[in-house]
């Protein structure tokens, strides 16, 4: 979901830099095999308390658009047809407006 | 029979696949380039194994939009026949022209052995010359290899006939140990509803020579051949 600042200095159709920080993770019901392995070294460093390590990837780009709704909508067809595989992962994001 | 080679950068298997039409089967072959739009008339479209674009991101996720995949995706919407091999196999899961993903070997370890696949389903282009069940002699090299489709969509794929190769022993069991990546139900290889397009993780056109350690995959492309040139399946068995 999106979470970042709203809107603070929205200027109608001015064109806008925003940063998008997006996060991609295997969906729960998908073995994550490096999870599996970071968990297991963890607790043999000794944090045996440690459970349910997931291994994702993270994802920033700059992006030029007409307010936060179209920025969202562009990230978030980015995201659908190359960032992650809908398949096998869920993503999130979040858009910080970073200037003109 | 004509057949197109797909050459993404970084593939690395497009020269068996050339060898095997040309040189085991006698029959002709090019090269078709990634950026190329239009790539003429053919018979069959190979997608040969490799790491295109160095598996960045996800294996096959940057491939599936080369230029060229606009053109594979009319020709196999048009009943024409998409063979992908490993890494083709990927693109074309990725492109959304097989059901599933490829992804992460279970055990984390990239697999180049020999593996024995047992044709689920005879009753294809691909593989109407091949027995029931019989058992195929073909080597993987992959890491990730793991077949992964929803739980609620696999019992449809397999009442459609889409799981066309399981993994399994040599005698024809699918046993945890013959499985090389995790893949849901031994699966090594899925085609479309239609049956036009097939992708496997074993490599065929590395087992067409007793000199390389089995002829085994002969049976694809000799059913492919028998096919194209009797005009209907084959049905045996």
């Amino acid at each position: 979901m999106p979470t970042g600042r709203f809107c603070a200095g929205w200027k109608g159709e001015t064109v806008l830099k925003w940063k998008a920080k997006i996060e991609i993770l295997l969906k729960q019901q998908v073995l994550d095999p490096q999870g599996g392995a970071v968990e297991k070294a963890l607790k043999t460093m000794g944090y045996p308390s440690v459970t349910g390590v997931r291994v994702g990837k993270y994802i920033e780009l700059v992006l030029s658009a007409e307010g936060r709704g179209q920025a969202a909508a562009r990230v978030e067809e980015m995201s659908e047809k190359l960032l992650s595989n809908p398949v096998i992962e869920d993503y999130r994001y979040e858009l910080v407006e970073v200037g003109e | 029979m004509k057949a197109g080679v797909i050459v993404f950068p970084g593939s690395n298997c497009d020269l068996d696949a050339y060898h095997l039409v040309r040189d085991i089967l006698g029959q002709e072959a090019d090269y078709i380039w990634h950026g190329e739009t239009s790539p003429g008339e053919y018979d069959l479209l190979i997608l040969p194994g490799g790491f295109s674009y160095g598996d960045y991101l996800r294996s096959g996720a940057i491939a599936r939009f080369s230029p060229v995949m606009e053109a594979v995706a009319s020709f196999a919407a048009a009943g024409g026949m998409v063979l992908g091999i490993c890494n083709g196999f990927q693109i074309l899961t990725e492109a959304g022209l097989l059901p599933g993903a490829l992804y992460r070997n279970r055990h984390l370890q990239f697999r180049c052995r020999q593996t024995y696949i047992r044709v689920e389903n005879n009753r294809l282009p691909f593989t109407g010359l091949a027995r029931k069940e019989q058992v195929l002699k073909i080597p993987v090299a992959h890491g990730d290899g793991c077949y992964y489709v929803p739980e609620d969509e696999l019992a449809g794929l397999e009442e459609r006939g889409q799981v066309v190769f399981r993994y399994t022993d040599s005698g024809g069991s699918p046993t945890k140990k013959a499985n090389p990546n995790g893949s849901v139900s031994n699966i090594a290889g899925v085609c479309n509803e239609q049956g036009n397009v097939l992708g496997l993780m074993p490599h065929p056109e590395r087992a067409g020579e007793d000199l390389l350690g089995s002829s085994d995959g002969l049976v694809i492309f000799k059913s492919i051949l028998d096919y194209l040139g009797a005009g209907e399946v084959s049905r045996r068995g």
